[in-house]
């Protein structure tokens, strides 16, 4: 077990597609944590920001971006990058920080605009790129990869395309009251179905949008946390863990996967040694646990993770869902917010803001979509070439 | 006659008698690289960097398959216009136990794939202008090639 971090303050902007500028969207964010923290923006004494890269966009360079907006207080600044794990990258930098005693109080903000449609690689001829590579030899989109895993969960555990639309009928119902989701509409399962196919076996209402979005949290040494709150809610563990050699799990945005010809494949994959490295660090087991927000980029992906975080035995997923297990009023509600089907993703803001999810359930402040008791939450997420992104909070 | 080149120089052989991808293979410990690896092995506990070509075996099982239903953004570049959908395949090489995706050949679709089936190499065109035909490498189901 590692000594805890507080998390004494947290904000987010509404999602949507606003088509600003994602400083402004971090900003919001900022103030509405700092305003929840209790502290001033002159007394913060480190920023962290969550970074995106796309086409080369030049402004993509948060810490300073919101520092500067913020207005400059000569805070120490970084900027992290680790795709979808940006977020988490971010927050375990600011962790770190405060636990070598750097600093007392620091400010985490991720926040995004996102083009339309399928995302795409950088502009320009970059035949050394794999993630231009694939675009170009294979025609692979991110919803290839989403559509692999789930073809291969239908054959190999039985779950069907009715499965699938379920995890969205249940995240569209959780995210109806929650006034930062950009999707608040019931949906039924026959819209699932009916909707177009764009990756053979998922349709486009199982996979999630892009979205303009900010998040931040204002963390802080235990110590510091006491002087304003009695009982805040603390980071027990952050995974940022990479692959362990050969990783035989077919992963965006890559060609193939290593060979096990010489070494053995690891026997926990990937996926699995995210949230277990996350476990190891709190001291606590998957029974612990009693609220999830998991990066349901499609309704098949979300199964994947009730396996890949322990919540039940590999193959079990399906049967967790139609249960009802993981819908608030379950015994683990996952994705409470509404998850990536409510939001769409927002790359550097998203693994931000399913802390800040987890922190409103911790504290009895999630309004109607409240999941009771909650005292134990995980998040997970994985970012594109080998990123992995977990964390524990606790209350 | 236009000259033929690979989509990736040294990813694949492309002599229509002989299609196969070129990985490369550590002299060390016997790890096996696709794409080719050719700096240092990337097994953490070997890391040796005597890294030779080797040609992958061109039959191996079906792990996954998808389909591509909308046309992908650039720099993928259509054959057909309209477009047409493809399926893309993740298909397990057993001597290298390595997975590798490519495309599926023309004319078969996601419904008519399984997973476990065998599937096998061939060559197929991925662009071509007045002078240049590039060469990819697809799978395609055993006996059923287009």
């Amino acid at each position: 077990m590692v000594q805890e971090v507080a998390v004494l303050g947290v904000g987010m902007h509404p999602w949507g597609k606003w088509g600003r500028n994602f400083v402004e969207y971090g900003v919001k964010a900022a103030e509405d944590a700092l305003k929840d923290a209790g502290v001033a923006w002159t007394d913060i004494q480190y920023v962290a920001g969550g970074e995106t890269i796309r086409n080369g966009y030049p402004g993509f360079v948060p810490g300073a971006s919101f520092a500067q907006a913020l207005g400059w207080t000569g805070a120490r600044v970084s900027s992290s990058y680790g795709a979808c794990a940006s977020g988490t990258q971010a927050i375990e930098a600011a962790r770190t920080r405060i636990l070598a005693g750097l600093c007392d109080v620091a400010l985490v903000v991720g926040a995004d605009t996102t083009p339309k449609g399928f995302l795409a690689p950088n502009k320009g001829e970059r035949g050394d790129d794999p993630d231009w590579l694939r675009f170009r030899v294979l025609g692979a989109t991110n919803t290839t990869y989403f559509g692999l895993y789930a073809r291969r969960r239908m054959s190999l555990y039985g779950a069907t395309s009715e499965d699938f639309a379920q995890v969205k009928v249940k995240n569209a119902k959780h995210g109806l009251t929650n006034p930062y989701a950009r999707y608040r509409k019931e949906v039924k399962a026959e819209e699932v179905l009916n909707s177009a196919m764009v990756a053979d076996p998922l349709r486009l209402l199982d996979i999630c949008a892009t979205s303009d979005g900010g998040a931040a949290l204002v963390l802080c040494s235990m110590e510091f946390a006491r002087k304003h709150t009695a009982n805040p809610v603390t980071i027990a563990a952050i995974s940022t863990v990479t692959p362990t050699y050969p990783s035989t799990i077919i992963e965006m945005p890559n060609f193939s996967t290593d060979s096990a010809a010489a070494v053995p494949a690891p026997v926990v994959p990937f996926r699995d040694s995210i949230a277990k490295a996350a476990y190891e660090e709190a001291g606590i087991d998957p029974s612990d646990v009693n609220i999830a927000e998991v990066y349901d980029l499609s309704t098949a992906l979300e199964l994947d993770w009730y396996e890949n975080i322990g919540l039940c035995p590999t193959g079990d997923a399906v049967k967790l869902l139609r249960d009802g297990a993981t819908k608030i009023g379950g015994r683990v509600p996952v994705n409470p917010s509404g998850g990536l089907a409510c939001f769409g993703e927002a790359v550097p803001a998203q693994a931000i803001a399913q802390v800040c999810e987890l922190t409103w359930h911790l504290r009895g402040q999630a309004g109607e979509r409240q999941v009771q008791g909650a005292k134990v939450g995980i998040t997970a997420n994985q970012g594109l070439f080998g990123h992995g992104s977990s964390v524990i909070v606790k209350k | 006659m236009k000259t033929r080149v690979p989509a990736v120089q040294g990813w694949l052989n492309i002599d229509p008698a002989h299609p196969r991808l070129i990985g490369t293979k550590c002299g060390n410990c016997g790890s096996i690289f696709f794409p080719r690896e050719t700096v240092r092995c990337r097994n953490p506990r070997c890391g040796h960097n005597e890294l030779a070509d080797v040609e992958l075996s061109p039959k191996g099982k079906l792990w996954s398959f998808t389909g591509a239903e909308y046309q992908p953004p650039a720099p993928y570049v259509p054959r057909h216009d309209p477009f047409q959908s493809f399926a893309i395949a993740a298909v397990e090489l057993e001597a290298e136990k390595i997975t590798i995706l490519g495309q599926v050949v023309e004319g078969v679709k996601v419904a008519d794939l399984k997973i476990g089936e065998e599937m096998e190499l061939v060559l197929d065109t991925l662009l071509e202008d007045a002078e240049t035909e590039t060469i990819v490498w697809k799978w395609a189901p055993v006996g059923r090639a287009a």
